[in-house]
C-alpha cells in the first residue's frame, strides 16, 4: 500500500532534528508538525514569525497574528516577531535549517517547480522562491503521480521552475528518494511497495 | 514639526498625484493600511503603480483601488484572492510585475537605505531572472535585483507618539517596517497615538524618522482565513 497523506506527513517529518528552525510549506507539509513528537523543532512562518502555534480557540481569533496561508494561529512561548524583510534575511541568509514543500514537478538535477501552469490562473510565487534558494535542506512531499497516472518525478521539468537545482530529498506515496550526482537515488519504498513499482512510476533516471 | 493629522484626507493632502508610486504595507489583509486607501480612493488620483505583497480581496484593502480602475500596476507576490484583480488583468487592463516575497521585502528596505541594487540567489534560472544582470560570487550565480524608491509610502501600526515612533503588533508588522522606510514621504495609521514618553525607547519597531504624517482610526481588521480548534481536542 502505498502512504496516505498523513504517512507521507510522518515520513517527512522524520527528517527533523532537535532544535532545528525550519518552514513548512501549504498542503501536506502543514500536516508534518502533528509527527515532530518529542522534538524540538521551530516553526517558521514567512510573514514575520518563529514559534508558530496551533489554530486557535473558537473566539480567541486574533486579526493581527496570522501565519502565510493567511490562517489564524497562535503563539508559543517562545515566539518572536520581525518585518518580512528581516524574515525573508533569515531564510536567504541560510538560518533556517529547512523547508518542507509540495510541488507539481520535481528533475532529477534538483530542479522544482510548483508556482505556475501556464494557461491557468497565476496566482505567484509568494514566498517559495526565496525559501528554495535560501534555506539549508529542500525536502519536496508529494504524490508520485498526477491524477493521469503521469510522473511527477521526472528528468526535466515541463513547467516554470520555482528554483534550479534546489531540492535534495523527494518524499512521495511511493517512498523517498535522494538528488544524487547523476539523477535520484532510492533511499527506501513505502511499505508493501516494490523497488520495481517505485522505478516504474518514475520518470526520472534513478541511479 | 506636527506630524498628527485628522483625517485621512488631510493626511495625503499634497502628497497623491497621477502615475505615481506608492509602497504599501500588510500581509494579506493583516496590518493594511485601511484609512490611507480608503482616503487615496477619496482622491480620485490614478493611473497608480502599487508596491504591495497582496491586492486585498473584492471590496476591501487595495481591493477598493482596483474596483475604481486607480491602479495601473501591481508589484506583488500573491495575488490569488481576488476576482476582480484576475478580471483586470487578463483583460489587460492592469499590469502586474511579479516579485519573489522576499526579493520584493528587500527591494522596499533597500530602497529606504539608499541602496539601488543588491544580489540575490532568489529566482536564479528561473522566469524572474529574464533581463536581469547576472553575477557570480564564490563561484554561484547571483541575479540583481533595484531598490524600490517610492513616491509615497502607506503604512499601518498599532501604536504611535506623536513624533511618529512606531509599535507594530504580532504579525501585522510584516511588509510595514520596509514599506515604510522606502518612499519619499510615508504617512501612517494607527490603533492609538500615545503620549510621548510612554512607548519605551528600546520597544520601538520603526523610528520616527521614517514616518512623516500620522492619523488615528478605528480599524475594521478583517480575518482572510478564520482557522481555529475546537476545545475538546486540546
Amino acid at each position: 500500500m502505498p502512504w496516505d497523506r498523513n504517512q507521507m506527513a510522518a515520513r517527512a517529518a522524520e527528517e527533523l532534528e532537535d532544535g532545528m528552525y525550519v518552514n513548512l510549506g501549504i498542503g501536506i507539509p502543514t500536516l508534518v508538525a502533528n509527527y515532530v513528537g518529542d522534538k524540538d523543532i521551530t516553526l517558521q512562518s514567512e510573514n514575520g514569525m518563529l514559534g508558530m502555534g496551533p489554530f486557535p480557540f473558537e473566539g480567541e481569533e486574533d486579526p493581527d497574528l496570522i501565519n502565510a496561508g493567511k490562517q489564524t494561529i497562535t503563539e508559543l512561548r517562545r515566539t518572536s516577531y520581525f518585518d518580512s524583510a528581516t524574515s525573508f534575511g533569515m531564510i536567504r541568509g541560510g538560518k533556517i535549517a529547512a523547508a518542507i514543500l509540495g510541488a507539481m514537478e520535481v528533475a532529477e538535477n534538483g530542479d522544482l517547480a510548483n508556482w505556475m501552469i501556464p494557461g491557468k490562473l497565476v496566482k505567484g510565487m509568494g514566498g517559495a522562491m526565496d525559501l528554495v534558494a535560501g534555506v539549508g535542506r529542500v525536502v519536496v512531499v508529494m504524490d508520485h503521480t498526477n491524477k493521469h497516472g503521469d510522473s511527477k518525478v521526472l528528468r526535466e521539468c515541463t513547467l516554470p521552475l520555482t528554483g534550479k537545482g534546489v531540492v535534495d530529498r523527494i518524499i512521495t506515496n511511493l517512498g523517498v528518494l535522494d538528488v544524487v550526482e547523476g539523477g535520484l537515488k532510492i533511499v527506501e519504498t513505502a511499505d508493501g511497495v516494490t523497488e520495481e513499482e517505485l522505478r516504474a512510476a518514475t520518470e526520472a533516471t534513478i541511479v | 514639526m506636527k506630524k498628527v493629522y485628522g483625517s485621512a484626507s488631510e493626511a495625503l493632502d499634497g502628497l497623491l498625484f497621477d502615475g505615481m508610486l506608492i509602497a504599501a504595507g500588510g500581509f494579506g489583509l493583516c496590518g493594511i493600511p485601511e484609512l490611507l486607501i480608503d482616503g487615496i480612493v477619496e482622491s480620485g488620483v490614478k493611473d497608480l503603480t502599487v508596491a504591495s505583497n497582496n491586492a486585498g480581496v473584492d471590496g476591501f484593502g487595495l481591493g477598493k483601488l482596483l474596483d475604481t480602475r486607480q491602479i495601473r500596476k501591481m508589484m506583488s507576490s500573491y495575488v490569488g484572492e481576488n476576482a476582480e484583480f484576475m478580471r483586470q488583468y487578463l483583460s489587460g487592463e492592469l499590469e502586474l510585475e511579479f516579485n519573489p516575497q522576499g526579493t520584493l521585502a528587500e527591494r522596499m528596505r533597500a530602497g529606504g537605505c539608499g541602496i539601488p541594487g543588491f544580489y540575490t540567489k532568489t529566482g536564479v534560472g528561473t522566469v524572474i531572472a529574464e533581463g536581469k544582470e547576472v553575477k557570480s560570487f564564490r563561484g554561484e550565480d547571483y541575479i540583481l535585483e533595484e531598490g524600490i524608491f517610492a513616491d509615497l509610502s502607506i503604512v499601518k501600526a498599532w501604536k504611535a507618539d506623536e513624533t511618529g515612533n512606531l509599535v507594530f503588533r504580532k504579525t501585522a508588522r510584516n511588509f510595514n517596517p520596509p514599506a515604510a522606510m522606502c518612499g519619499k514621504v510615508c504617512v501612517a495609521e494607527v490603533e492609538e497615538i500615545v503620549p510621548l514618553g510612554s512607548l519605551d525607547p528600546d520597544k520601538i519597531h520603526l523610528p520616527g524618522i521614517y514616518v512623516h504624517r500620522l492619523i488615528q482610526g478605528e480599524h475594521e481588521k478583517r480575518i482572510e482565513q478564520r482557522t481555529v480548534r475546537k476545545r475538546e481536542e486540546a
